[in-house]
């Protein structure tokens, strides 16, 4: 009998861990299990294209019935998985239904951390297709709108919204600046400078005290008195891994599925995407990232393992997320923000572009953010984990502005 | 051999393309993807596959020429 794979979580690491299975030379069955009845979707337009209705769910598919045909991968939308048996190599789904496998992979990812000051029409999270379907079409009808919460969801929504002609935007963050703990103080304030610079109102420093509902609409009530009132209120304040599924399991669970360096959580049980908690090598901690491209990182090295058991390979992680918001690309890699030392690299376009550079406390490069400047990011992203001083990379970011025709670099 | 093609129209300047195979893909100097080789090897063909299903905004493909 063949083989079988069931990946159960049909997101960016579930179809990529399906597509990478076949890539790997897999020629076992591959079945797809998703919660959700729409097509596999990609998350990251969300909060940007989508919700802007600049892109539409076909642009933002992930694998179609046709292409899912092609590469031999069945699709079980629409059911979710309810229980594990390690020992017995199945899971249940709701509906009692069990689905046998020889290997399993957990990719069921991360929900929307709910409003703890309750939920009601017009407060909205935004994690699903769903969710950004109804948030699209409450910003349709205009503002106020207030978010709380100022970390990717909360700053891109902001940001969204003012692109979409949302005229009232309020955002909202305990935190002294958007992004605070990745960014660091001072970039930190250039991006509140952003947000204020077009045209929202920014209230860092202080916290979201209680949400009423009354015949005007909302009213959002903050730690120090002020009130701001709200047709449209979004909660992002983080998301909490899905695996509650997973409780009667033997797996051992902790914020998250825990495994090791290869992924596995059990023999012929792994685990990927943002309900992953891996080892990261440099930090010598267990880590639970909620990123894009460690997750396609992590599907293509589970596929490798399953597919090729004798040969398997550690997961390299190198800490890359980014962030579109108005027009700029903040690109962030490695180890940020935080207490660390930095120093700015000014870009090809000084007032526009820029590199903020992070130093180890021995000196070492640990990390970058850079804005509107991708070649620097290049640079900065293959020096991650390496072992060259702040001064060493700050010379190769600088050189990577282009010359000019005097042949000087801006 | 298969062709890689990249709509720069549709590219970010993510970059994850150029870590994953800096001999086929770059950047230019304004953030938009290059592509060095547009015919790569059968041999290279599911390294630099892959390198394209890196990009978040789909922007490149390999196909068997």
């Amino acid at each position: 009998m063949n083989p079988v794979t069931v990946i159960v979580g049909s997101s960016i690491g579930g179809v990529r861990t399906a597509q990478a299975l076949r890539a790997s030379g897999y020629d076992g069955e591959v079945l797809l299990v998703g919660e959700e009845t729409a097509l596999p979707y990609d998350k990251p337009p969300l909060s940007k294209g989508l919700l802007a209705g600049k892109s539409t769910v076909e642009d933002i598919t992930l694998l179609t019935e046709e292409a899912a045909a092609e590469a031999g991968i069945r699709l079980v939308p629409g059911r979710a998985a309810t229980g594990l048996d390690v020992a017995g190599r199945w899971i249940e789904l709701a509906d009692g239904e069990r689905l046998r496998f020889d290997d399993l992979v957990i990719a069921t990812g991360a929900r929307a951390r709910p409003s703890p000051w309750g939920g009601m029409p017009g407060v909205h999270v935004l994690r699903t297709l769903g969710d950004a379907e109804a948030l699209a079409r409450d910003l349709g009808k205009g503002g106020p709108l207030v978010v709380i919460g100022a970390g990717f969801i909360g700053a891109e929504v902001a940001a969204t919204a003012r692109d979409m002609g949302v005229e009232d935007v309020t955002l909202v963050d305990p935190a002294p600046a958007p992004l605070h703990g990745v960014l660091g103080p001072e970039l930190a304030d250039w991006c509140a400078r952003l947000h204020a610079g077009n045209g929202v109102t920014t209230r860092f420093g202080v916290g979201v005290d209680g949400i009423d509902r009354s015949a005007e609409g909302l009213l959002v009530r903050l730690a120090d008195g002020k009130r701001f009132p709200a047709a449209t209120v979004v909660v992002g304040i983080g998301a909490v891994p899905c695996d509650d599924w997973l409780r009667s399991s033997c797996l051992r669970l902790d914020d998250g599925v825990v495994c090791d360096a290869y992924g596995r959580a059990a023999e012929n049980v792994y685990a990927v995407g943002d309900v992953a908690r891996v080892p990261h090598p440099r930090k010598n901690a267990l880590v639970r990232a909620e990123h894009w491209t460690s997750t396609v990182e992590q599907a293509a090295r589970v596929a490798h393992n399953i597919a090729r058991k004798e040969s398997p390979r550690a997961h390299e992680p190198v800490e890359y997320v980014w962030s579109d918001q108005y027009d700029n690309t903040i690109q962030i890699t490695g180890h940020t923000g935080g207490p660390l030392s930095a120093v700015t690299v000014p870009g090809p376009d000084p007032g526009r572009a820029f590199a903020r550079l992070y130093a180890e406390p021995d000196g070492s490069f640990a990390g970058a953010v850079t804005v509107n400047w991708p070649r620097a990011l290049i640079t900065c992203r293959k020096a991650v984990g390496s072992a060259a001083s702040l001064e060493e990379i700050r010379g190769s970011v600088s050189a990577k502005r282009p010359v000019t025709k005097t042949g000087a670099r801006p | 051999m298969a062709v890689v093609k990249a709509d720069p129209g549709l590219c970010q300047g993510y970059a994850n393309c150029v870590v994953a195979a800096d001999d086929v893909f770059d950047l230019d100097d304004d953030g938009v993807v290059v592509v060095l080789r547009d015919e790569v090897e059968e041999s290279e063909k599911d390294r630099v596959t892959d390198a394209a299903r890196s990009c978040p905004v789909s922007a490149l493909v390999v196909e068997s020429s």
